[in-house]
Order: C-alpha cells, then sequence, then structure tokens
C-alpha cells in the first residue's frame, strides 16, 4: 500500500455533477483502517453517489480517490476485490436457502468451495445460525436476514464493507444486535463505512461526516462534534447544521 | 460464472409456477391449436333436401361424405325445414338436389344445385362452398366421363407443401415464435428486473464480475430452456401431429437458436428500461405477445392486412422466424432462400443489444 499506511479511504476534492447540478462538491476526508465511519445526511444530501462512487458503481466528475490503497479511476477491479457491500434492501436471494446464498456470494468473489464452506460456518456461528444454515430465507425474520447479509457482505473477508442505510425498519433491539456484530467485526480490523438514517446509531460510530447539499459540513468524532455545536444529542447536531 | 447459472437455475427449478408456464406451456398451446383451433373443415355437419331422390342424387351425397369433409347431419323433406336446421346451430350447410337431378344430368341438360351456407360463421362456411364445389365438380367429371364430351376443360389446382391443407403445420412455427418469445424475451427481463427490485443488482455490479458476466450468467440457463422448448414443440408436431421437416435439422436449430437469442437481446433491453419485475412483465405481454401473435401472420394472414399494419409486421421479429421455420419444415429450404430473413433476425439481435449497452451506461454515470 502506498504513502499513508493507515488511511485506507483517502478523498481529496471529489466532484460529481450531474448536468448542472453538482451532487458533491469538492468533498474531502479519509477513513482510517478498522474505523467505523459514519455518513450521514438528509436524503438528497448526496451521501448515496459519494457512496456509489467509492464503490466504483459511478465515476467521479473530478477529484482524486484511492480506496484500499487503488485508484478509483485506473484499479476499479482491485478496489472492487477488496470492498463488500450491504444494500438497504438486505439482497439475499429469498428463494435459496442460507447456505446456497453464501455459496453462490463466495463465487462471484472467486472463492473456492473448501474456503466458502468454512468462512461460512465462522460466520454462521458467530450469528448463532449455524443450524439453520439450509433454511430457505423468506421464512426468516428481518433481523436475521440483515445480519446474514452483513456476514454474506464480508464473505471474501474485504478490507473494507459499505453499509447504505443497514438498519431500515428493523426494531431497536435488533439493531443493537446488528451493532455488536458490526463493533465484533470492526475489532478484528474492518473498516466499516456506514450511512444512516438514525441518530442513536450515529453515536455508535468512531468518526461522522455530516454532508449538506452535496458539502460535509462537520467531520469529527460525535462527542467532538456535541462539544462544538453545544448540544446534548447528536439530532441536535444534525438539526442545527441542516437549520444552516 | 458458474456459481451464477447454478444460481439462476436454483431459481427456476425452486419456482413451480415458472416450471409449470416453462414446460406445461408449450405442451399445452401446440394441443389446442393443433387440434381446436385448427381452420381445416372436418366431418362438418350438412343437411340433404334431396327433392330427387334418383340413383345419381345418392351417388352424389355418399361421394360428398366419403371425402371425410362432410357429415350428413339429416335429410330434409321441405324448404320450410331448412331455416329450422340452421337455427339449431348443427348445421353448417344446406345442400338443395332439384327433382329430376339424375334424369336431366343425363339428358345434360342445365342443372343447378343449391348451396345454402351458415354466414353467421363467414370463415367456415365460405370454406365449406368450396369444398362442396369441388367435390360436386370432380362428380361431375366422373359421371361424365363416362360419355365423352367434344371439349373438355378441367381445372386442376395443386396444393404444394401442404397437400392436404392443414392447419397444424402453421401452427407449429407460430407457436414455436410465441413460446420461444415468452420465455425467452419475458422470463428474462423479470428476472433481471427482479434483481433490480430486491437490490442484489447493486451488490452483483460492487462485485468483480463484469456487467456483460452478469448478464450472460443470467442468460445462458434460459438459452437452455428455450432451446429444449423449441425440440419440445418440433417433436410434438412431428410424433403428435405428423408435421415434417423437410429442409435441414442443423440449420433449423441454428435458426432456433439465433431467435432465441434476438428474444433474450429483446428482453435485457426491456429489463434496462423497467424499474420492476411488474413493469417487465406488463412491458412483454403488450410489447412482445399481443404483437407477436396478432401481427406475425401467424393467426392473420400478413397479406389481408392494412398496409400500415404490413408495415408494422415488418418490425414483428415473429414474422420473418416463422416465414425461415415454415420454409425449411415444409419447402426445405436452405440459406441460400433464407439469408434476408436470416439478416433481419440477426439485424435485430445487435441493435437490442446495443440499445441494452447504451441504456446500461447511461444509468451508471
Amino acid at each position: 500500500m502506498p504513502a499513508s499506511q493507515n488511511k485506507i479511504i483517502v478523498v481529496e476534492n471529489l466532484v460529481k455533477k450531474f448536468g448542472n447540478f453538482i451532487a458533491n462538491d469538492h468533498l474531502s476526508f479519509d477513513v482510517s483502517k478498522g474505523e467505523i465511519f459514519g455518513f450521514l445526511g438528509a436524503n438528497g444530501a448526496g451521501k448515496t453517489t459519494a457512496m456509489k462512487i467509492l464503490c466504483g458503481l459511478s465515476h467521479p466528475t473530478s477529484g482524486k480517490v484511492t480506496v484500499a490503497g487503488y485508484d478509483i479511476y485506473t484499479q476499479t477491479e482491485k478496489i472492487k476485490r477488496s470492498i463488500g457491500y450491504m444494500s438497504q434492501k438486505f439482497s439475499l436471494y429469498e428463494d435459496l436457502t442460507v447456505y446456497e446464498n453464501f455459496r453462490f456470494y463466495g463465487g462471484i468473489y472467486g472463492l473456492s468451495r473448501s474456503e466458502i464452506h468454512s468462512q461460512t460456518e465462522i460466520l454462521l456461528s458467530q450469528l448463532d445460525l449455524s443450524d439453520y444454515k439450509n433454511r430457505v430465507i423468506k421464512t426468516l425474520p428481518l433481523g436475521w436476514k440483515q445480519k446474514l447479509a452483513f456476514s454474506v457482505a464480508i464473505i471474501h473477508k474485504p478490507a473494507i464493507v459499505f453499509l447504505d442505510e443497514p438498519t431500515g425498519g428493523v426494531d431497536p433491539i435488533t439493531r443493537r444486535q446488528f451493532w455488536d456484530l458490526i463493533y465484533k467485526n470492526a475489532y478484528q480490523g474492518l473498516t466499516v463505512f456506514i450511512t444512516t438514517h438514525y441518530m442513536d446509531e450515529a453515536e455508535y460510530c468512531n468518526r461522522l461526516s455530516i454532508m449538506v447539499d452535496g458539502k460535509i459540513k462537520a467531520l469529527d468524532t460525535p462527542a467532538a462534534l456535541k462539544n462544538r455545536f453545544g448540544c446534548a444529542t447528536m439530532q441536535e447536531v444534525f438539526l442545527e447544521l441542516a437549520r444552516n | 460464472m458458474k456459481a451464477f447459472i447454478k444460481k439462476e437455475l436454483f431459481h427456476i427449478f425452486r419456482d413451480y409456477r415458472t416450471m409449470l408456464i416453462l414446460f406445461g406451456m408449450p405442451v399445452v398451446q401446440v394441443l389446442i391449436f393443433g387440434y381446436a383451433i385448427t381452420n381445416e373443415i372436418k366431418d362438418a355437419k350438412v343437411a340433404i333436401l334431396d327433392q330427387s331422390g334418383d340413383v345419381l342424387s345418392s351417388r352424389f351425397v355418399s361421394k360428398l361424405t366419403a371425402s371425410g369433409y362432410f357429415e350428413v347431419d339429416r335429410t330434409l323433406d321441405h324448404p320450410s325445414q331448412i331455416e329450422p336446421a340452421f337455427r339449431e346451430g348443427r348445421v353448417k350447410q344446406v345442400i338443395v338436389i332439384p327433382s329430376g337431378f339424375g334424369t336431366d344430368f343425363g339428358l345434360q341438360k342445365q342443372v343447378t344445385i343449391q348451396i345454402l351456407g351458415d354466414a353467421s360463421d363467414p370463415n367456415t362456411a365460405n370454406m365449406l362452398k368450396t369444398y362442396t364445389m369441388a367435390i360436386l365438380n370432380d362428380f361431375q367429371m366422373q359421371e361424365l366421363g363416362k360419355q365423352s364430351l367434344p371439349v373438355d376443360v378441367k381445372v386442376e389446382p395443386l396444393m404444394f407443401y401442404n397437400p392436404e391443407l392443414k392447419g397444424v403445420y402453421m401452427f407449429v412455427p407460430g407457436t414455436m415464435a410465441i413460446i420461444l418469445m415468452l420465455v425467452s424475451a419475458m422470463m428474462t427481463s423479470i428476472s433481471i428486473a427482479r434483481e433490480k427490485e430486491l437490490g442484489t443488482m447493486e451488490v452483483l455490479l460492487v462485485s468483480p464480475l463484469r456487467p456483460w458476466q452478469i448478464i450472460i450468467g443470467k442468460v445462458i440457463p434460459y438459452v437452455a430452456l428455450s432451446f429444449i422448448n423449441a425440440l419440445l414443440i418440433l417433436s410434438l408436431g412431428w410424433f403428435v401431429f405428423g408435421v415434417p421437416i423437410i429442409g435441414s435439422k442443423g440449420f433449423l436449430l441454428i435458426e432456433v437458436l439465433l431467435f432465441i437469442i434476438m428474444s433474450l437481446s429483446l428482453g435485457i433491453f426491456i429489463s434496462t428500461i423497467s424499474p420492476t419485475q411488474q413493469v417487465a412483465m406488463l412491458l412483454s405481454m403488450f410489447a412482445l405477445m399481443l404483437p407477436t401473435i396478432l401481427l406475425s401472420g401467424f393467426i392473420f394472414p400478413v397479406e389481408n392486412m392494412p398496409t400500415v399494419l404490413q408495415w408494422l409486421s415488418n418490425l414483428m421479429p415473429s414474422r420473418w422466424f416463422i416465414i425461415i421455420v415454415r420454409d425449411i419444415m415444409l419447402k426445405g429450404s436452405g440459406i441460400a432462400y433464407l439469408w434476408k430473413e436470416t439478416m433481419i433476425i440477426f439485424g435485430m439481435t445487435l441493435f437490442f443489444i446495443g440499445l441494452s449497452i447504451v441504456n446500461f451506461k447511461l444509468r451508471l454515470d
């Protein structure tokens, strides 16, 4: 890896325009290895656009971006191998079993049969769901699907996992369990890049960036942000920023 | 890629309804079209009002029934019975033989036979009339042939390729076009739209798989299934209805494969413009199925359509495919005769693939 050993995502002056509309206006930030990085913003603030660029789903108009040490313009293929992605719809195949989902996603990342097998065992036992290996996804409760979707996204042991509003429609207890899962994996060195609407969740992140109208308005630890704006909760910080 | 194809097959085989549609439909359609909706005449019910009642008239009636096209439902005694007979609905045609038929015929006088048809179904009435007249002509030749006539002009129509005018022959290419279109285009467009709807498409695009690999992986199972379907239809036609394949079977299968690929690219194109499964389904139904059935010349001959519709039917891939299949199967034509139709389908394939790529790029940008 080049230059900054510790910086796993480096973004400098990222600009994305759709015609005249500027979705991302000179974004600059970096994410360290093993960090849980929260990406907040109202709907339409440009966070999905930025995340798509980082995942290689969209091309930036200008700016310098490296993900996992690879350049976003020239080394997209290598980036794709080092990242995992979980969409807000939990993106599992409902008519396949738990194991078949793991096998499929492992397969498209080029894992061997034995690798898929051992990874599935590890990930399922981590979730205490080993007994449900052969259950069809659609018979499982939403909270389980969410955790499984996360596990599937990291089956190929990526350096970074992108979570796009991963906790939508899930009850607070399940959400709490999901964050336990995130912490456990971050502790093992996984970098987590997460977008969310829930301000209580924002508090769980190591660092946060808050986007308003295509720009990053604030970027710091939750505690520092609350301090700076003199607010008791992230909710208030967010409203304070959105108002201006 | 292998994982992909396997997964796609799981999807298909685990969904019993899809399976039923995939393999039940071709069988049912071929059988329905083959048996029920054929436009050939067989055992049509006729009534005879024989006012002559001589040897010759009964010879004529028995010739009529021996043809296999007609079945004498009843004999009438009086003209007033004609209307009620039609009203009942069973009798499709009444043949009135005038009194003195045999004697007049023998004297070579002018003889008139009246054919009354039930024109509430004009097609059938017309066809029955034609058949009756043909039989009558034949009968006349036969009877007069025993005596010598100074001048004798005979018209001998000869139907090539399908001498018995069997309807089934046309239905095999037609059904094949519909089924392949349905399976290939509709199923692929729905299954790709489903990935979009479930959000799995995003995940696939983030993965190291390239877009073309995703598409190929999704499409290969459907190519295989469509091909099996085509074979199923051909063998049903062969074994159940005795439809021959005169031309090269290899060439026929290559053309079938080309048409399948065309339908798939159309299906991919539909999926690029439809956000959900429902939209994909509706688009395929209305944009593909109905025109395929109505405009391809399968049910209504293209030559009989208004000019505007004839132009439109040129845009129907199935129209060209039906011509190709029919010509190979019934005429034994080869590439020398069918290169134009083949090129048209090939061109359409490239066109839809191109459109899909453009659409796909636009979305990624």
